[in-house]
């Protein structure tokens, strides 16, 4: 062997580096820079992260809310004097063909009674985010315990997990929601997104299950193994960051469903109980004014659209950036474009 | 052209004269690029070349060189991000830009492809058989019964055993170079005008690589048709190849005849890419005498107990769901002294791997003893292996998967310190970058992460994290075989470097024998999880006593067209003894 070395400690430039092409788009970046960064590439993610962000901001600015009051002058339990039987006062400005742009008293309209639409709407869509980040995180947290120890042991222990899962998955979600929301309902909607958030777990645990039956198989977790980490140490350090894009994804799309399951309960009425507002319960009291006064049934129905439509969108975007294979494919345009720029200077850039 | 028959005998045309016009396949200032983030990324520049009938061409490079990239842009399987331009011309059709209808006649007909990997390129749902009659049918117009009379025609052709029950055979039921055999067949089924063979035997085992190759000659001369070879591997080159084009950074360095470019390369990445070849059969008369008797020396001066005894070990893997116990490794009995390096070389299953693992503690021990660095393996609980994984390391053979992707490497190398040594902060991050020097690492990589370095690198990073401790044994585990020819050598030569330095013992783990000649002064050979035969490197080399030893070592490629093809002739006399596998 003749080979002669590079000089001890130099830069290592002889090195043909294989996957040059590939490190192009990631270079002097971490994993997580990386994810982000297509994240941010994501259209629709991105206009899902932008509506959401704008409904959060109107929900809890508008009546207030943890006690702080809101710039909004009606709240959501007063009834009031009912002006023009409740016709919603926003009228649309006149390129959409309404007669020019107008919030006035009440924009979304009143109720029988006379209480504000629009205090009501933001107060359940406060409901609905609340609700559906307490599922979210706290099927997040049982899933990835249960799925991450059942996927590590194995065994006894894998078995058993298994079918507790498997147990909860063969309860339909809405019948034990109803009968645990029956309970938990009256004690708030805190309560109650906890009762669904202990059952929701299911699919998340089986995902990280999964995740962690291949990560095991991985060299890196038996280099740990080998440098003797504990397991502990080896779950936390090196195998839930691993799974981690599972995890995210999974919660994102969790969360669209639990606010549809949150509605979906409040309307069937083992939901959120009165006082209490959500979207789901303003349907269910509505249905019957839907011949006379749609609007009591559109809002809200439109906020339950807006709010899960962007969340899946967040999901896919998320989905996407932390799958390796879901590469863009560059427009044909952007391609051409370049390679006009590009012909005189690639042979150059070869030599690289 | 001319009929396929299952002996050539009954060929109506003689033995293939290239009477015909010109070239097959004519290739000038070929250019694929790639678009990478906003602009075009070039992967072969100006790659020109001519194939004759009857003749291979090999296409020499590393991975990213642009061989694999430019060669398959003819058939216009780029990713949706390439494109090509230039021109390739198959008998004067332009290939380049053709799409559609167009593109699909010329595929399968006139071009076939052998994938570098039989088992994701066949279709696991169907069997072998419904593969090639599906592959003749899409291009000829032919009764389903004919077809199948074809397609039994080519199994037997490529001589698999039984054709006519392996037509209904799936994938999976078949060996690793029985499906190599079957996607040959299919790539012959319409009798091509081109083949191209993408690293058609890398995925095999050396001694069924011997019969692939052996397989691919006795078509060549009976199919008249182009080959081109994609390969890195210098001795399949060598031993098939007319014609060589040597790429390096998608541009083509060299090219020349087999003698040429073996015997008088000019350009000096030629030269590089030819020396950094281990070259079996000879590493061990020169240098490698010398170490023999120094180890050899070193070893009876060495009074302290050896650091790994197997005594009839047996190691198996256990029952899962409606599979059997696997026995992996069965009555092995293996002594590695302080300081010393032993080679096992063997099949892929043939439990070698195994044998690493358990003595890392990874895997129970069945039967038998097992003792390392003093600890009793096979009665050892969890607690006592704590103190052991302060003596032993382990490269690990994928170097992709052995680092945390999530971590940046100067974590990864300082995981054992943090754990065995406690130290932390500054006393730690000294530490690592003594160890990042010592790899020959730029100080600065501490904190990239695994996906920015280059194989060779994060293999660096392995060693260095197997070294961290300054164990007393170390188990590479095929710590070379992801890497390029010339990274490897690299990576050999600092491996070496290391080894004369700390005088740690080793078990060198490995498929191939070259390799394994230059670095250890043992070599055990492994089959079927059995050692077949252990001795010094010199008689396991040079005089092989086992039967399947003497079938590994002539089966090793040699990167010198005179002299492979006298191994070659050994080799098929042996290869006719013993029967394909």
């Amino acid at each position: 062997m003749s080979t002669p070395l590079e000089p001890t400690g130099g830069i290592d430039t002889a090195e043909t580096i294989e996957n040059a092409i590939e490190l192009r788009e990631v270079e002097g970046l971490s994993q997580g820079q990386i994810v982000r960064r297509r994240f941010f590439r994501h259209r629709g993610a991105i206009i899902g992260l932008v509506v959401l962000a704008l409904v959060a901001i109107l929900a809890y600015t508008s009546i207030g809310a943890f006690g702080i009051p809101g710039w909004w002058k009606w709240d959501y339990f007063t009834p009031n004097d009912v002006q023009n039987s409740g016709t919603p006062t926003l009228s649309m400005p006149v390129w959409l063909g309404g007669n020019g742009f107008a919030i006035g008293d009440h924009p979304f309209g009143q109720d029988e009674i006379g209480r504000d639409i629009f205090a009501r709407v933001m107060k359940g869509t406060q409901t609905s985010l609340d609700v559906m980040v307490v599922i979210s995180l706290l099927a997040a947290v049982i899933g990835m315990v249960i799925g991450a120890v059942a996927g590590y042991f194995r065994g006894g222990i894998d078995q058993f997990l298994m079918r507790f899962t498997d147990l909860f998955i063969t309860f339909p979600v809405i019948v034990i929601g109803a009968v645990l929301g029956k309970f938990a309902g009256q004690a708030g909607a805190f309560w109650l997104a906890v009762a669904l958030g202990a059952i929701s777990w299911t699919t998340l645990a089986r995902l990280v299950r999964g995740e962690f039956l291949t990560l095991r198989e991985r060299e890196f977790v038996d280099a740990a193994k080998v440098a003797g980490a504990s397991s502990t140490r080896i779950i936390r350090k090196h195998m839930i960051p691993n799974a981690m894009g599972v995890i995210i994804v999974n919660t994102t799309l969790l969360a669209s469903q639990a606010v549809l399951l949150e509605t979906a309960l409040s309307y069937l009425g083992f939901g959120i109980k009165s006082p209490d507002v959500s979207l789901g319960t303003m349907i269910s009291e509505y249905q019957s004014a839907f011949s006379t006064r749609p609007w009591l049934f559109w809002w809200p129905g439109l906020f339950i659209i807006l709010i899960a439509l962007s969340v899946n969108f967040i999901g896919d975007g998320l989905r996407d950036a932390f799958d390796p294979r879901q590469k863009r494919v560059p427009s044909e345009r952007k391609m051409n474009r370049a390679a006009r720029a590009g012909a005189t200077t690639e042979p150059e850039q070869a030599t690289s | 052209m001319s009929t396929l028959t299952p002996d050539g005998s009954q060929d109506p045309r003689q033995p293939v004269v290239p009477e015909d016009d010109g070239p097959i396949l004519e290739v000038e200032n070929l250019n694929v690029s790639f678009f990478v983030d906003g602009e075009w990324f070039p992967a072969a520049i100006d790659v020109s070349y001519h194939v004759d009938a009857g003749e291979v061409l090999a296409i020499v490079g590393e991975s990213g060189s642009g061989k694999t990239q430019s060669s398959m842009s003819l058939l216009g399987l780029l990713p949706v991000n390439g494109r090509s331009t230039g021109s390739a011309k198959l008998k004067g059709k332009e290939l380049v830009g053709l799409k559609g209808a167009a593109l699909r006649r010329v595929r399968g007909r006139e071009i076939a492809v052998i994938f570098q990997e039989p088992m994701t390129a066949m279709n696991p749902v169907y069997t072998i058989g419904f593969q090639i009659v599906e592959t003749i049918r899409s291009h000829f117009d032919m009764s389903p019964k004919d077809a199948r009379a074809r397609a039994i025609e080519l199994l037997t052709m490529v001589e698999i055993p039984e054709p006519e029950r392996r037509f209904d055979a799936f994938p999976h039921q078949l060996s690793g170079g029985q499906r190599q055999r079957a996607m040959i067949a299919q790539a012959l089924a319409c009798e091509p005008q081109l083949l191209v063979a993408d690293e058609p035997t890398t995925a095999l085992d050396v001694t069924v690589q011997g019969e692939i190759l052996k397989l691919m000659r006795d078509l060549r001369e009976r199919v008249n048709a182009g080959v081109v070879l994609i390969t890195h591997d210098m001795g399949v080159v060598a031993d098939m190849a007319d014609r060589i084009v040597v790429m390096q950074h998608g541009r083509i360095v060299e090219s020349g005849t087999a003698d040429q470019i073996f015997n008088h390369a000019q350009h000096p990445y030629t030269q590089q890419l030819l020396e950094s070849v281990p070259h079996f059969g000879t590493a061990s008369v020169a240098e490698g005498e010398e170490r023999t008797a120094r180890d050899r020396a070193a070893l009876e001066a060495e009074t302290r107990a050896p650091i790994l005894v197997a005594e009839n070990l047996v190691l198996e893997y256990p029952k899962r769901g409606n599979q059997p116990v696997f026995r992996a490794v069965d009555d092995v009995s293996l002594r590695i002294g302080r300081g010393e390096v032993v080679g096992l070389v063997g099949e892929s299953g043939s439990g070698k791997t195994t044998i690493g693992r358990a003595a890392m503690g990874l895997l129970p021990v069945a039967g038998g003893t097992l003792e390392v660095a003093g600890v009793q393996m096979q009665t050892a609980k969890p607690k006592d292996l704590r103190p052991l994984r302060d003596r032993v390391g382990i490269v690990f053979q994928d170097p992709g998967s052995s680092l945390n992707p999530r971590l940046p490497i100067g974590e990864s190398i300082g995981e054992p310190l943090y754990l065995h040594r406690k130290m932390r902060g500054k006393e730690l991050s000294t530490e690592i970058e003594k160890l990042l020097d010592s790899v020959h690492l730029q100080r600065g990589f501490r904190n990239r992460y695994p996906h920015e370095l280059s194989g060779g690198q994060r293999q660096r990073v392995g060693i260095a994290r197997a070294l961290a401790l300054q164990p007393d044994l170390l188990v590479a585990d095929e710590p070379t075989s992801a890497l390029d020819v010339s990274v490897q050598a690299k990576v050999l030569d600092l491996f070496q470097e290391l080894q004369r330095e700390q005088g740690f013992a080793c078990l060198f783990i490995s498929h191939d024998l070259g390799v394994v000649e230059i670095l250890a002064s043992r070599i055990a050979v492994m089959y079927m999880g059995k050692i077949v035969e252990l001795g010094d490197t010199d008689s396991i080399v040079h005089r092989p006593q086992h039967e399947y030893t003497q079938r590994l070592v002539s089966a090793v490629p040699v990167p010198d067209p005179a002299e492979q093809r006298r191994r070659r002739e050994a080799r098929d006399a042996l290869i006719a003894q013993a029967g394909v596998s």
